[in-house]
């Protein structure tokens, strides 16, 4: 159960392009929290489609000036948060959320490796430099598609030099990631941020090399699966209900939209409760959520709705509402 | 912002004596922040935020499972660097839980905790408390856990001993320290209060730990390491035979050692021990001087301990900001002017750290 949270007024002070897509936005809030470890985020209300939405950040940098960073990479087709994002100009009003912190660095461990792909250099980065300014024992690795698309490397290379390495994968670089792990020691924490599969390859090798759960580290904001977003279509035969999922919006907030009650705690796919069954399925299901295990995914029995979707067609799910009148028959909302 | 807490939380308290600290759940409240302690089963000890990443129940009220600790609501299991290794009915763990495990390190028989931030942690920063080993100096001490006092004015007695003529009068206080004069001096983290009184009789209890029959020479050389901190090198030799000039030989030396934990805003844990380096193989005499420091409230430290707790409750009643100041207090106010110090440098360092760009 999420503390509720104030908004805070907040002014986009610059912006700085770090590659093609990825693009560094300075945020000035009105009133800076007073610590802000490596790992922590914001949330930002960013205008998609005319309405405010809420979307996760991590922060980037050592902060500590009182400015937030972060770094959102531009996806036309996502769910329209990264192009609300770029679409602000300096100087602009927002709204911002204290930051938070649910990707905490350890300090102390023996061994640490690192797993950046993408975008999700972001709270890596800051962590590297953390580590790095303790003398800690860790290592990067940081795989992006195109050498173009490695944001932050030369930041990254002045500061943490020999403990960084890149790999591009359009040059046919590719993490080994087995191998890496079996470098680590066996104490040593993993901390990933970066593509699904990436991550799902990562908790793979980490079960299968029978490392300790807790000493594997992510963070995922359930934003990214195996298919793009795409729209999709869900019956509730207990309601009597047909809802559209537009590609920008999620299961759940499409739920919340046709007045369905839901209850739900983490939004990101962590904690399971906004989980509902699927009864029939016309496309594959592309769960998102870290909370069901890899077996009971493959069973498609149930989805968090919070961040996963069908990559296309409709899906027939049932709600726990047991009112004996559908109450919704009527006003299917037209999304 | 709110007000500045009056202790920098960048610090090394000492939080245990290693012999507390074993196979079981010890809470402890340092610095404002509740904490469970426990010794893993290689010997190292852990130190956790006490409360439940789930629905904040203490952890100290769970039990020890092997080197990780069992809520005892809902069974979370957390590992000793504050991971959740399990949750309830569910195959996954969710990645964000976790509980904050504070850097801890033992030294000088104590365990010493760092409530800050654990990235600054350094032990090489942990005070020199060498006295407290146990070896070239014996004594065996205690703690006034929740002493209902601000730390610092367990600073300030130490600091201005001239209290000992009126408060441990019969024992160690006498007229000669008031009358005797004495010299301050101080460092970026060290303040350090030396009289010496030449030529006296001395009071009881060092008439009877040096049991030779004269006059003699005094010295109390107090030394604060900041933020809490106090060492007190004491002890009398017979006069006219160098001690003033470092010739101890004809004289027995002992030395008070105060590490002061703030616990709340107004409450502290006082760690205190005395150790001597005469009659190092008389545990007769350790057991005697333990007691003499406490004995059923009628102690040195007790008396302190009474001195201290009606203090802050007329500060609270009373409240006057700041004391007025005698010159006597000039140990003490250099000792609260780099607590002062370090508490405005964490401060600064919260604005002023520059970004990496």
């Amino acid at each position: 159960m999420a503390k509720p949270m104030e908004p805070i007024a907040a002014r986009l002070r610059a912006t700085r392009d770090l590659t093609p897509d990825v693009r560094l936005f300075e945020i000035e809030p009105d009133y800076p929290s007073a610590k802000v470890t490596p790992g922590s985020h914001i949330d930002v209300l960013v205008p998609i489609d005319g309405r405010p939405q809420l979307r996760s950040y991590s922060l980037v940098g050592p902060g500590g000036d009182g400015l937030y960073r972060i770094a959102v990479k531009r996806v036309a087709s996502g769910r329209g948060g990264s192009v609300g994002m770029w679409r602000l100009k300096a100087g602009e009003p927002l709204t911002i959320f204290e930051p938070r912190n649910s990707f905490e660095l350890s300090y102390g461990r023996p061994d640490y490796l690192l797993l950046a792909g993408g975008i999700g250099i972001t709270p890596i980065y800051t962590m590297a430099l953390a580590l790095k300014q303790t003398d800690a024992n860790f290592r990067l690795l940081y795989a992006a598609r195109s050498r173009s698309d490695l944001a932050l490397a030369d930041e990254l290379a002045r500061y943490i030099g020999e403990r960084l390495q890149f790999f591009v994968n359009e040059e046919g670089q590719r993490i080994d990631i087995a191998g890496e792990i079996a470098r680590l020691d066996p104490r040593g924490e993993l901390y990933v941020c970066g593509p699904f599969g990436m991550l799902e390859a990562a908790k793979r090798v980490w079960r299968e090399a029978g490392r300790p759960a807790a000493q594997l580290r992510y963070e995922t904001f359930g934003n990214a699966g195996k298919f793009a977003d795409a729209p999709f279509r869900i019956r509730i035969p207990r309601l009597g209900l047909e809802i559209d999922v537009p590609a920008h919006r999620s299961l759940l907030e499409a739920l919340e939209d046709a007045g369905v009650d839901m209850i739900f705690g983490c939004r990101r796919g962590e904690c399971g409760l906004c989980v509902l069954p699927i009864l029939e399925a016309s496309a594959e299901v592309d769960h998102r959520d870290v909370f069901f295990s890899g077996e009971e995914r493959a069973t498609n029995g149930k989805l968090c709705t919070c961040v996963s979707r069908a990559a296309s067609g409709s899906l027939t799910i049932d709600t726990p509402d047991q009112t004996r009148t559908p109450r919704h028959s009527q006003d299917v909302p037209v999304v | 912002m709110n007000a500045p807490k009056p202790f920098p939380l960048n610090a090394w308290y000492a939080a245990a004596w290693s012999h507390e600290i074993a196979r079981e759940l010890s809470a402890r409240t340092i610095c404002g922040k509740n904490i469970v302690l426990y010794r893993r089963t290689d010997g190292a000890i852990a130190a956790l935020e006490d409360a439940c990443w789930h629905r904040l129940l203490p952890l100290s009220l769970g039990h020890l499972k092997g080197d990780d600790v069992m809520c005892g609501y809902h069974g979370l299991v957390f590992n000793s660097a504050g991971r959740c290794s399990y949750m309830p009915a569910q195959k996954t763990i969710n990645p964000s839980a976790c509980v904050r495990a504070y850097p801890v390190a033992e030294r000088h028989r104590l365990v010493w905790l760092w409530p800050g931030d654990p990235a600054q942690a350094d032990p090489a920063k942990i005070p020199d408390f060498h006295w407290n080993d146990g070896t070239h100096w014996v004594g065996e001490g205690g703690t006034f856990y929740q002493l209902k006092c601000d730390y610092r004015l367990v600073v300030d007695n130490l600091m201005d001993l001239t209290h000992e003529t009126y408060v441990h009068a019969g024992s160690i206080g006498d007229e000669a320290i008031t009358a005797a004069p004495f010299d301050v001096t101080h460092t970026d983290n060290a303040a350090t209060m030396m009289r010496w009184m030449i030529d006296i009789e001395p009071p009881p209890f060092w008439g009877r730990q040096l049991a030779r029959p004269g006059r003699v020479d005094r010295w109390q050389i107090v030394t604060f390491q900041a933020p809490s901190v106090v060492v007190g090198d004491v002890g009398v030799a017979l006069t006219n035979t160098g001690a003033p000039q470092g010739d101890r030989s004809q004289g027995v030396s002992g030395a008070f050692l105060a590490a002061i934990t703030p616990e709340t805003e107004t409450t502290c844990h006082y760690f205190w021990n005395f150790v001597r380096n005469y009659r190092k193989d008389d545990p007769q005499l350790t057991r005697e001087l333990q007691l003499a420091h406490v004995n059923g409230g009628a102690g040195v430290y007790d008396q302190d301990h009474r001195i201290l707790e009606a203090q802050q409750a007329a500060i609270d009643k009373n409240p006057r900001s700041p004391f007025y100041d005698l010159n006597i207090d000039a140990g003490a106010l250099w000792a609260r002017r780099l607590i002062d110090q370090m508490v405005a440098d964490e401060q600064d360092r919260v604005i002023a750290n520059l970004a990496a760009e």
